[in-house]
């Protein structure tokens, strides 16, 4: 009885080192963080972040020195893209470190309790569906200034939607079952019945959701520091990088396009992921 | 008649969102940023310059007066004077937004004409070769950055094959003034002007793709997913007792019902899809409203930008409606039970 959750972890491990995809996206994502932590050991010009100008050694192609070439100031884009993936991952963590808990307790809270608080989330939710993530950070940024904190907090302001919409139909499912039945019978508190009894049955499609947003966070916030309402240089950006080396396209092609294969790669990474979490927990309705 | 009562009910929740959105709207725009007025005339105005502007806005009165002032003036589609352009900012999104309609318009009709097919060839040859191509397109087209795609078909279709041009609606040595719909793919055909359809048509292909892939994948996978779904149900067991033919049994009774979710989901990726456009816009300097609004926000041009989002509101809240009345069509549950 006392090892069953160990070997239920590794039954769950076997599966899903079994399904080639999911493994692919795992790896992905460990090599992406682990390069993102450790940027300042494994990167050869750790200094390149700042702004630093070397006019000699501008636009120069890739080579065995400058894996990614360098950019129009001269300096090396594949130090600046390992930095880069520092501020894309800080852009998930903090986005759905708000959205998750915001979107899971209100979802929970509209399908369990129904009657006006059901009406009053849900009629909120969709009236913030009714605006794009991307316009709305636009607009904060108008308001206030271009800066990764606003963005992040705009996109965070709307991106709990799609969790409340989740987790409010799973939690309208479990609502009728005869466990939670049982414990309201027992006479469990509200507390305990929407942390203990139903949030544990939520868990593995939050999970899946957790995987595929962070990608799709990646690219909102990616898509903004594209238009320049990121994070300000000269802190590397994956976007920004994209943008400032369009302006050099085709002829210095690999100055936009690296970084955008970067963003490409670590997005990939999150998707296989979370398609590979999606069929092992068997959750197929969450997007 | 059941038809109706769902319709009435869908449209005046539509009026509710929009009322709720013009609130959010409101916040931002008066609340957030302490003083409009101080911003709008920057930093080296004279108090009374600002306190005279105050009273003009009307920020001097109480909140609520403000906000009623607000809502009487959207629904006289009046929304203030752009600081950018010096213009009333309606005449200027009424200009950009023909181009930005068309856009999107053909958009999705790229992401539904090509992503729903997708879908089903990957459902009717499950776990074969087509379905392993159609699972690979669809990750590739979610995780693939707007802007990046954009750039990539610029460089790809537009300097290395010269096949299509890379910037704007027309060339600029083509005169043609859109006037009836401002949508130049009817305009040139009602003044019957082939030239300017094919024009229009080839300068609008690469924004459209680039725009559509994501949503094209998405289509792909919701289709398949429901398509195999729906071939499990007994009635599609009793077609095929029946003799009914295959193709029609798989394009009437199985692509109907499943054509539900991806239809259902494609009103709520089209919140994505308008943000795509900022940036999709902005790479191939289309005239849009999309890029109006990047230009206005870097110009801090509050009223601008607040009529950007308040527009690109309202048409997120009307092609829904459109889509939600097109589902009750096709799927006589749904009118019936009232919403999904």
């Amino acid at each position: 009885m006392t090892d069953a959750p160990l070997t239920n972890a590794y039954q769950n491990w076997f599966r899903f080192s079994r399904n080639p995809t999911a493994m692919i996206g795992l790896v992905i994502v460990v090599i992406c963080v682990m390069a993102a932590i450790l940027a300042p050991h494994i990167t050869p010009f750790p200094d390149h972040v700042g702004a630093v100008t070397n006019f000699r050694a501008r636009h120069l192609p890739p080579s065995s020195i400058n894996w990614f070439g360098t950019d129009n100031v001269g300096r090396d884009i594949f130090t600046r893209v390992i930095f880069g993936l520092r501020i894309s991952l800080l852009l998930a963590v903090v986005v759905l470190g708000i959205a998750i808990p915001v979107g899971t307790i209100l979802g929970m809270a509209a399908g369990y309790f129904g009657g006006w608080t059901e009406i009053v989330i849900m009629r909120v939710t969709d009236i913030a569906l009714a605006i794009p993530p991307l316009v709305m950070a636009l607009a904060v940024a108008a308001v206030l200034s271009p800066d990764l904190l606003h963005s992040m907090l705009a996109i965070a302001s709307l991106w709990w939607t799609w969790h409340t919409r989740m987790i409010y139909s799973i939690t309208r499912q479990l609502r009728t079952q005869e466990f939670i039945e049982a414990a309201e019978t027992l006479g469990a508190s509200k507390f305990h019945i929407l942390f203990r009894e139903i949030l544990p049955n939520c868990v593995s499609a939050i999970a899946v959701k957790t995987s595929l947003d962070c990608g799709f966070v990646i690219l909102v916030g990616a898509a903004l520091s594209f238009l320049g309402l990121g994070i300000q240089p000269p802190t590397p950006d994956l976007g920004t990088m994209v943008a400032q080396g369009a302006s050099f396209l085709p002829d210095y092609w690999w100055e936009s396009v690296l970084p955008g294969l970067a963003i490409l790669f670590l997005a990939l990474g999150f998707n296989l992921l979370g398609d590979g979490l999606r069929d092992l927990f068997d959750v197929e309705d969450v997007r | 008649m059941e038809f109706l009562s769902f319709l009435i009910k869908r449209v005046l929740w539509s009026v509710l969102v929009l009322v709720g959105l013009s609130m959010v709207i409101f916040v931002i725009a008066r609340v957030v940023p302490g003083d409009p007025a101080r911003m709008a005339l920057g930093p080296r105005a004279t108090p009374e310059q600002v306190a005279q502007l105050q009273t003009e806005l009307g920020l001097d009165r109480p909140i609520v007066a403000q906000y009623g002032r607000f809502i009487e003036g959207l629904t006289r589609g009046d929304l203030g004077r752009s600081l950018l352009t010096e213009r009333p900012v309606n005449d200027d999104i009424r200009e950009t937004f023909a181009a930005t309609f068309e856009l999107v318009l053909c958009t999705m009709v790229l992401a539904m004409g090509i992503g729903v097919p997708l879908g089903m060839i990957a459902a009717y040859w499950k776990d074969q070769w087509p379905d392993t191509a159609v699972r690979f397109f669809a990750i590739f087209a979610a995780v693939t950055p707007s802007f990046f795609l954009a750039l990539l078909l610029q460089i790809l279709a537009g300097y290395v094959l010269h096949l299509l041009p890379t910037t704007g609606r027309l060339p600029n040595s083509m005169e043609f003034e859109a006037s009836t719909t401002g949508l130049l793919l009817i305009d040139s055909v009602i003044a019957g002007r082939w030239d300017v359809l094919g024009e229009a048509l080839r300068h609008l292909l690469l924004p459209a793709i680039a725009l559509a892939a994501a949503t094209m994948g998405q289509m792909a996978r919701l289709t398949r997913a429901s398509m195999i779904d729906v071939s499990r149900q007994d009635y599609i067991e009793a077609a095929r007792a029946f003799g009914i033919p295959e193709w029609l049994r798989v394009t009437k009774y199985m692509l109907r019902p499943s054509f539900v979710p991806p239809l259902t989901i494609m009103g709520l990726e089209f919140a994505s899809l308008i943000g795509g456009a900022f940036v999709v816009e902005m790479v191939f300097a289309w005239p849009g409203m999309a890029a109006y609004g990047i230009r206005t926000i870097l110009q801090k041009d509050l009223n601008a930008v607040m009529g950007v989002v308040m527009v690109s509101g309202v048409f997120f809240v009307l092609v829904n409606l459109a889509i939600d009345v097109m589902v009750g069509f096709v799927d006589p549950r749904v009118r019936i039970r009232g919403r999904r």
